[in-house]
């Protein structure tokens, strides 16, 4: 069969200087699902928003089923049958499926008024012909992540995409979600679709894909049939090394309680229990990991812990203080580090430099200023200059702004600040989200270091792998509640925890 | 040359914007002037041609150094505050109110008088600081209308409590000698409020780059989550950085009336507040470049006057051409292009030089 997709050396460079794609040649063959993997920052998602006409190229062609285009946005991408899947789901939360579905297509009645029936017609079809069971008068925010991905596949499908673009489906679904999306899939390529899948989840491209194409770097670095590869020869092209997919050791001394939670639940401002009566403790020494899909009360619970957000009632205890009511200074006092989820909203100042960045906790703090008015800038780029060496921190000096680092160098700056303020409580949330994996490796050592070290650490993540590898302890967390806790994780499989992520089972069930 | 112009870009697109506005206001000047000429060298020379129109251009600097860092201040503190010219009125009008009420020594007297005006306008910066921060409304909106209360309030009590009725128009009464600055270059009326002007511009680059609680203003500017989430107390941020902005606004509108006219004669707001924020986008919030901006901002206006008085251009030509670089400066997407190409060209002579 011929290629539906010929790219011939790409290269795209962003506004900030980064050159994302090297001369980068990929052939799709037609009817295949073929997978491009690749750490994060390897250049997939800038490979495949070129396709989709969303960022234009500096050089290179691109030619589709045969012919040279020249894709100028992504309305043009659709006309020429080729669709695309965000990460980012992209529906509007308050239309119903069926209207989310036909968006931008609607049948009219006399050039203005929606023909309701027409669409209510089609959408049924188009639902029934794929085999994309979708509840199509249900609004959108009541339906969970895997059903709106569906949504949006279906919604692609509608405007005759013949090349289907899915940018890290899996990475928002919980393992049984993914086994329906992979299924689903399958049955399009019967459609005589071709999919292109990206994903970083080495499991995953054994199991559905035909081709896989590894890129890093920016560079394609080869393209096989996934049946010549195992996952092992898979991971060392991604990232030029052999990578540790094992458990951490196990911790040897674990010590008193250090952060004790007691009946915490939060009341959101759309009068939403977003947490519900909430209890455990982490002691010294040990990695209390949460599991749990993005958008369970994760957010809100590490906020309330590090005193951003205060919770409706409740007590949270550091030894036997209560800090229930403590500022975010009153709390990093104590001894309490925070990680923040969102390392460009909380973690930095983007246009500030490394230092500024590194002092926010400690400027008022001797040697970093005199009797907390007058910053010694010395002192300050000196002890910058050391965790940057200390963390591997690649940048020219610690007076280069954030903006010029990688994903994975401002989250080793934010680390770096956080292990750097001698914490006795760690806060970690997603410390290793849209990194590269060296960069990961580096932050888990660190975590376990500081667990050897008698720290208390509190980890949320939404990588099972990352959970299973790192916590001495899991609780899983699903609509605010905790639905099941498991103290002995030996034997634990991500297959025992979806069940609880995806609220189909219960602690004692 | 690639990396000089990355290096400098933000400076390099200012003095473009300025020239183009400076271009296109020459253009228009010869196509509707009879006498392009003379016009031109009104406008462009003009203030260097006397001795006293030399003062008068170094003299108006003076208060618009002041707004532009009473601007610059709350701007830093990713506050929206444009409310320099209503403290600027009301500074002086009560700074006035207390100079000319009271008689002591020159030595207290001053230093006094811009206290009281300066303390007016702390308060004045207060009220959409303390509003921003309790109920998170709106500083501009807030400040912006404050600029009319402190406009009417001032008129009221000059016209009404301090009016000088010997004087034959609406002024307030003189201010004792006591609470004069001295201006010390005969033939001129430059003040000792241009050498403070010039120490308050350092003093508040000091302030804002190498103290901590400038730093909490920086910080809060940059990423206020980011500041709140590393212990800063934002709250109390943002009100000090509206309450310092108003504090330097109204010593200059203050120490305007005490060198220049010693008395109250404004009975139109001056504008010094607005020509703040302009000083204070082109110098990028940064102290010590509000000096130059606001140094060509005055030669302009001044320029603008003789332009009036000697040719048969009308002074709102210095607007059109204030206009023009303004709208240069803040459009995100002006030279964008030129300054991505420059960086694709620096990223493959990288990538070259490394493989």
């Amino acid at each position: 069969m011929g290629n539906i997709l010929s790219l011939k050396n790409i290269v795209k460079i962003y506004p900030n200087g980064v050159m994302a794609n090297k001369e980068v040649s990929v052939d799709i063959e037609e009817n295949t699902i073929h997978a491009i993997v690749g750490e994060n920052g390897a250049g997939k998602s800038t490979l495949m928003k070129i396709v989709f006409g969303e960022e234009a190229p500096q050089e290179g062609e691109i030619y589709y089923k045969g012919k040279k285009v020249n894709i100028k946005n992504s309305l043009g991408a659709i006309k020429m049958g080729i669709g695309m899947v965000h990460q980012q789901l992209m529906l509007a939360p308050d239309l119903t499926v069926a209207e989310n579905l036909i968006l931008g297509i609607e049948p009219l009645r006399y050039g203005v008024f929606l023909d309701l029936k027409k669409i209510t017609k089609l959408t049924e079809e188009s639902s029934k012909k794929f085999g994309f069971k979708v509840p199509l008068n249900k609004k959108i925010r009541d339906l969970s992540i895997g059903i709106r991905q569906r949504v949006e596949i279906l919604k692609v499908l509608m405007r005759n995409a013949k090349l289907i673009i899915l940018d890290e489906p899996t990475s928002v679904l919980t393992p049984q979600e993914t086994e329906v999306l992979f299924k689903s899939l399958k049955d399009l390529k019967h459609h005589g679709k071709t999919i292109i899948f990206i994903s970083h989840k080495l499991k995953e491209v054994k199991l559905i894909a035909d081709k896989v194409t590894v890129m890093r770097d920016g560079k394609v670095i080869s393209t096989n049939d996934v049946n010549q590869l195992d996952e092992h020869m898979i991971a060392h092209m991604m990232v030029g090394r052999k990578i540790n997919f094992k458990r951490i050791p196990e911790t040897k001394n674990i010590g008193n309680p250090l952060l004790t939670v007691k009946n915490l639940s939060y009341l959101s401002e759309e009068k939403i229990y977003a947490l519900k009566n909430i209890n455990f403790e982490v002691r010294a020494g040990e990695i209390l990991g949460v599991a749990g899909v993005d958008g369970n009360g994760q957010t809100e619970l590490v906020e309330i812990l590090t005193g951003l957000r205060e919770a409706t009632s409740g007590q949270i205890f550091i030894g036997e203080e209560d800090i229930s009511r403590f500022s975010p200074r009153e709390i990093r006092e104590e001894k309490v580090a925070h990680i923040p989820e969102d390392r460009m909203k909380n973690g930095v100042a983007e246009h500030a430099t490394i230092e500024e960045n590194i002092i926010v906790d400690r400027y008022y703090q001797d040697h970093f200023s005199n009797k907390n008015l007058f910053l010694d800038w010395k002192y300050i780029s000196k002890s910058s200059n050391e965790l940057i060496e200390k963390f591997k921190i690649l940048a020219p000096s610690s007076k280069a702004s954030i903006l010029s680092l990688s994903g994975g160098n401002i989250q080793k700056v934010v680390v770096a600040r956080e292990l750097s303020s001698n914490p006795r409580i760690i806060i970690a949330s997603q410390p290793t989200r849209g990194i590269d994996v060296g960069s990961e490796e580096l932050i888990h050592n660190l975590l376990k270091d500081a667990r050897d070290n008698g720290i208390a650490i509190f980890f949320v993540s939404a990588d099972l792998d990352e959970v299973l590898k790192l916590s001495t302890r899991i609780i899983v967390i699903y609509n605010g509640e905790i639905v099941a806790e498991f103290d002995e994780i030996k034997n634990v499989t991500q297959q025992d925890l979806g069940p609880y992520m995806l609220g189909v089972k219960k602690k004692g069930e | 040359m690639g990396k000089f112009i990355l290096k400098y870009f933000n400076l390099i697109r200012a003095v473009i914007a300025i020239l183009i506005g400076i271009i296109i206001g020459v253009c228009i000047i010869y196509i509707i002037s009879k006498e392009p000429g003379v016009s031109l060298k009104s406008l462009f020379l003009g203030p260097l041609l006397s001795k006293s129109r030399f003062g008068n251009f170094i003299e108006t600097a003076s208060p618009i150094i002041f707004c532009g860092l009473a601007i610059a201040i709350p701007f830093q503190a990713g506050q929206f505050n444009i409310g320099a010219e209503g403290a600027l009125f009301i500074g002086a009008v009560v700074g006035t109110a207390f100079g000319v009420s009271t008689n002591m020594p020159a030595f207290l007297h001053i230093p006094l008088v811009l206290l009281v005006a300066g303390l007016t306008g702390a308060f004045w910066g207060s009220i959409p600081g303390f509003l921003k921060a309790k109920w998170n409304t709106s500083e501009l909106v807030i400040s912006l209308m404050l600029n009319y209360v402190a406009y009417f309030i001032g008129l009221y009590l000059i016209n009404f409590h301090f009016r000088d009725k010997a004087a034959g128009y609406l002024v307030s009464y003189k201010l004792p000698e006591t609470a004069w600055l001295i201006q010390f270059i005969p033939g001129t009326r430059i003040h000792i409020g241009v050498i403070i002007s010039l120490g308050f511009a350092v003093l508040i680059y000091y302030f804002l780059y190498h103290t901590t609680l400038g730093y909490e203003i920086r910080t809060s500017g940059f990423n206020i989550n980011f500041a709140r989430f590393g212990g800063i107390n934002v709250f109390k941020v943002i009100i000090i950085a509206q309450v310092i902005g108003g504090f330097i606004a109204a010593i200059g509108g203050m120490t305007e009336v005490m060198g220049v006219h010693r008395r109250f004669n404004w009975q139109l707001s001056p504008g010094y507040g607005w020509d703040g924020v302009v000083v204070a986008i082109i110098g990028r919030n940064n102290p010590l470049l509000i000096i130059p901006s606001s140094l060509f901002l005055a030669y302009l206006r001044v320029g603008g006057k003789i332009l009036n008085l000697l040719s048969d251009i009308p002074a709102e030509m210095i607007t059109v051409i204030q206009s023009i670089i303004i709208l240069l400066i803040t459009a995100e997407a002006f030279l964008a292009g030129w300054k991505y190409r420059i960086t694709v060209r620096e990223a493959k002579a990288k990538e070259v030089g490394r493989t």
